[in-house]
């Protein structure tokens, strides 16, 4: 390579390197509004909002899923193996919304710390497997 | 090796070379596309907890993956366009902005219509979500940039300046998942781990990819020819054609 063309190359790096240590601060500074989520942990100690609505995610506990009242609300604890939250939601569930599945809800708390839900998303796992073979996979799946 | 090289960069040889192979490339992709789609469509079994409605992961991953690929391309021949001045990376990355930014939104349209019965919503702000609407938006700036600026050769420096910036997206759009809670699901296939997808539905995915990276490489060989007659309309080789 020529002087010349070595010359444009550091250029080139210095460049991209520069656009990517500005880039790489931006996000870090803006950390917490990426976040797409809170966890049922993070929401309990208090890192959450209190005055707006946020999404908290997590995982919905096998065998809480109930609907009390006029069947439309649907309650269930949301939990990420450490601390769980009741959450309250009147609406219509999406089609992945199952116990033992990963989702997320949009809302806020109330006075007694059950979170009211406004909209409830469900979070696809990366796991893609014919029904037979998740049947055989059952035991293990369901401890994730 | 390097001959090599520096001969396919010569207009009249790469127009000469790419008529050839375009017909070639189009039977590979009519088989790559016939097996891949039958496989994905008839073969596969349906999924343990989206039934059917994955399927659409035979065109939405591949397209994901190559509306990276394209503009990693794009950002290399940035890079040769500032370091060697080569003429043909210009048209190569010109020719290759359009067939990126459709693949891009296609990954957006189907990820979008998948959203709304699985996940509940055609739109989130999340991070992947984001960063790929970015990734098409940097397309449709190099594409605008180009359109801009009359002489070519300035603007062939124009967007590969532009075209190497926007490379910083790149791994921000891969590794989006990893770094921050998103909606949108980890990686399955492109992780160091095994992937988590079953061989049934991994064999037409992968044969998907290779359909569309091969339609790639014909839709940019006919775009470059035709680039390359445009701006070389008044030399001798094209005279003689």
């Amino acid at each position: 390579m020529t002087p010349a063309r070595k010359k444009r190359l550091a250029l080139i790096l210095l460049m991209v390197g520069g656009v990517a240590t500005g880039v790489g601060f931006a996000l870090k500074s803006l950390d917490q509004n990426i976040m797409f989520f809170f966890s049922p942990s993070e929401v309990i100690s208090g890192k959450a909002p209190t005055d707006k609505l946020f999404r908290m995610g997590g995982m919905v506990v096998e065998g809480s899923v109930h609907r009390p009242g006029d069947g439309l609300t649907v309650e269930f604890d949301l939990t990420d193996n450490e601390h769980s939250v009741i959450v309250k939601y009147t609406g219509i569930l999406p089609d992945l919304f199952r116990e033992g599945q990963g989702i997320i809800a949009n809302g806020k708390l109330n006075a007694s710390g059950e979170f009211i839900a406004e909209e409830v998303l469900a979070k696809h796992d990366e796991n893609y497997m014919p029904p037979e073979l998740a049947d055989m996979h059952d035991g293990k799946e369901s401890a994730q | 090796m390097f001959l090599w090289f520096h001969k396919l960069g010569s207009p009249p040889h790469f127009y000469r070379i790419a008529g050839k192979w375009i017909p070639w490339l189009g039977w590979i992709f009519l088989l790559l596309l016939a097996a891949g789609l039958y496989g994905g469509l008839v073969e596969a079994p349906p999924d343990y907890q989206q039934g059917e409605s994955y399927r659409i992961i035979f065109v939405h991953v591949p397209s994901a993956w190559m509306s990276l690929f394209i503009y990693v391309v794009m950002a290399i021949c940035g890079a040769i366009i500032i370091i060697w001045h080569m003429k043909l990376a210009e048209v190569v990355l010109i020719s290759s902005a359009p067939i990126g930014a459709s693949f891009t939104f296609l990954a957006l349209v189907t990820g979008s219509l998948w959203g709304k019965p699985m996940w509940g919503t055609y739109w989130v702000w999340d991070a992947r979500l984001t960063s790929e609407l970015i990734l098409l938006f940097l397309y449709l700036g190099i594409i605008g940039l180009h359109n801009a600026i009359d002489d070519k050769r300035t603007a062939g420096r124009a967007v590969a300046i532009l075209a190497l910036v926007g490379v910083v997206n790149i791994p921000i759009i891969h590794y989006s998942v990893e770094w921050w809670h998103s909606l949108h699901q980890g990686p399955t296939v492109t992780k160091f781990d095994k992937p988590s997808i079953h061989w049934s539905m991994l064999l037409p995915l992968l044969l998907m990819a290779l359909a569309f990276q091969v339609y790639y490489v014909l839709a940019l060989f006919q775009k470059c020819r035709a680039e390359l007659l445009r701006r070389e309309r008044n030399s001798k080789w094209v005279e003689e054609l």
